[in-house]
């Protein structure tokens, strides 16, 4: 083999760096499309657009179950007793602590929106059971009051609220 | 294989894992100390390119058909979807469709070289009738992908291709029924057609890895088609090889990526962007550019069955080369009558394909004739004539002399 003076080493160095800097590049390049392809498509996106519910048809006391973005959500028309006792609860005493007027929006505490999902393992909970006058889960256990919080069983968190606002008294849009 | 490897691991992790599974020994005596002929030139540079468009199709393809439905009635609309909708879902399909034209044109180059270069000659005739398996593997999935599409072109070619096998004398109308999977080419053809073009890639990647394995036990061919004679003749795969892959990849690359970006449809048939309708016929079925030459020696033969015995024939003669060249000499740069024959051979394929886009009347039948009746002769006169005919020029003495000179 002809021996290589150090000036081409150098040189043969900095063609083999330059390669593998621009081939890391050109890596990185190719592995984008190829993940972002794997995230919600356009025509996904367009059908999880908000959605706008007539609460009108809703009698007191009612539960109603819609759907937004694929989850359940459950709107409950609470009746004023529903209400008193929600807001009676001892705050301190619960497993995920939360006053009922963080479950509401002021001016509207009759209506409950709230995402239908069991914070513990992800089954659809059944309205107007369990001990709470809330909701039951018969996946496991899990009982849920009129404001939708955790009081017993292995959930952890309290139902998960949408993002909505009242378009007007008998309206609101999730979303 | 196994033993007397010169690949010694200095990382301790390595050296346990060396001994369990020695891979790392298989990787470097195959592509880094692999000892190639230095007189290579970039027509060499195209089985690198083959294996890479093989992985950039089943990459883009397994990503794809996350998204792609194999129904008649959603079959189209889930590709345009794909198009409009998903992220980056017009690159992946411009990458695969255009990644499939790039296929094909690399493996005719790749083809070409071993026809001018005498590379199916003892004893690399395994290797190329691999090759050949390969090349009808890729044909099969390519027409089976075109065919997703579920437009015009697809489903007319679809049922053109089912048809030929109703030449087959007794059987072939069962044949074509088992294959449409019902009356005529509909649902149960689509969904076979789906699950076939998913596993054949990963056959071609199986006769591919035996293509590398049986290559690497003859060694490989060079433009001087003589057998290197000791170590003067020969250097290490990296990093010559090797560097010269990847430049000759990347300017590849730059081919394929003009085409995906700045002309992506040129390749294609405007009418496969119009839904199949099994009521109307284009007003001209034409396959897909690297059918093309195939198609027009089909049509050529004015018999039914005749017309598809030469279809496939012309392909299945490639296995038979080894033993239709009778010729000592391999490398065409030292054979100056058959150097013509092979250009006229090239010329001749260039015109079928040609004459295949255009419809089948008047002087384009004569000419498909002609360059059919060439095709074969060949294959069929040429090559084993001019074996024993030909005035060869003298070889050179060894590989490291034709390149270095005589004082190497």
């Amino acid at each position: 083999m002809t021996t290589v003076s150090s000036a081409e080493h150098s040189r043969r160095d900095f063609l083999y760096i330059a390669t593998a800097a621009v081939g890391a590049v050109g890596a990185a390049a190719v592995l984008v499309p190829l993940i972002a392809q794997m995230n919600p498509d356009a025509s996904t996106i367009a059908a999880g657009a908000p959605v706008d519910i007539d609460l009108a048809p809703i009698a007191d006391g009612q539960i109603v179950k819609v759907f937004w973005r694929s989850k359940p959500i459950f709107i409950f028309h609470r009746t004023k007793h529903d209400i008193e006792v929600a807001q009676n609860v001892n705050v301190a005493s619960l497993p995920d602590p939360a006053p009922d007027s963080e479950r509401v929006q002021a001016g509207h505490e009759q209506w409950l929106v709230v995402i239908g999902i069991c914070t513990h393992l992800g089954c659809i909970p059944l309205a107007h059971e369990g001990n709470y006058d809330g909701w039951f889960c018969p996946c496991h256990g899990s009982q849920y009051d009129s404001a939708g919080r955790i009081r017993q069983g292995p959930a952890p968190k309290n139902l998960y609220l949408p993002p909505y606002k009242f378009v007007s008294d008998s309206k609101i849009q999730i979303g | 294989m196994s033993g007397n490897s010169t690949y010694q691991p200095t990382n301790r992790a390595m050296q346990w894992f060396e001994k369990r599974l020695p891979i790392g020994g298989l990787i470097h005596s195959s592509f880094v100390a692999y000892p190639t002929p230095r007189n290579l030139n970039y027509w060499w540079t195209f089985g690198g390119i083959l294996s890479f468009m093989l992985g950039v199709q089943i990459i883009t393809g397994i990503v794809l058909a996350m998204h792609y439905t194999p129904h008649v009635d959603l079959a189209f609309k889930s590709v345009e979807a794909i198009m409009r909708d998903v992220n980056y879902g017009w690159l992946l399909r411009y990458l695969h469709a255009n990644g499939a034209a790039m296929f094909f044109l690399a493996v005719y180059i790749h083809m070409f070289r071993g026809l001018y270069y005498g590379s199916y000659k003892e004893p690399r005739e395994v290797l190329w009738i691999l090759g050949v398996i390969i090349y009808l593997l890729m044909m099969a999935t390519g027409f089976m992908g075109y065919v997703l599409v579920w437009g015009q072109m697809s489903f007319w070619a679809a049922t053109v291709i089912t048809n030929l096998f109703s030449a087959i004398p007794g059987v072939g109308d069962t044949i074509v029924t088992w294959l449409w999977g019902g009356y005529a080419v509909g649902n149960p053809t689509l969904n076979r057609f789906y699950s076939l073009h998913y596993l054949l890639p990963f056959v071609i990647a199986g006769v591919v890895v035996l293509h590398v394995w049986a290559l690497h036990v003859a060694g490989q061919g060079n433009p001087a088609g003589i057998e290197p004679k000791s170590e003067k003749d020969t250097v290490p795969f990296t990093p010559y090889a090797t560097a010269k892959d990847g430049f000759g990849l990347a300017c590849f690359m730059i081919l394929f990526a003009w085409f995906v970006f700045y002309v992506p449809n040129y390749l294609g048939h405007a009418d496969n962007y119009i839904p199949a309708n099994p009521a109307v016929t284009p007003a001209e079925i034409v396959p897909e550019w690297y059918y093309l030459p195939f198609y027009a020696i089909l049509r050529s033969i004015p018999n039914k069955l005749l017309g598809v015995c030469a279809l496939f024939g012309s392909i299945l003669i490639l296995a038979f080369l080894p033993w239709l060249d009778t010729s000592k000499v391999r490398s065409a740069r030292y054979r100056p009558l058959y150097k013509q024959f092979f250009w006229l051979f090239v010329i001749a394929c260039i015109g079928l394909g040609y004459l295949g886009s255009k419809p089948p009347e008047g002087i384009y039948v004569v000419l498909s004739r002609l360059f059919t009746f060439y095709y074969f002769a060949f294959f069929l006169i040429v090559m084993p004539l001019l074996g024993i005919f030909e005035k060869t020029k003298p070889l050179p003495n060894s590989i490291s002399e034709s390149v270095l000179g005589a004082k190497a």
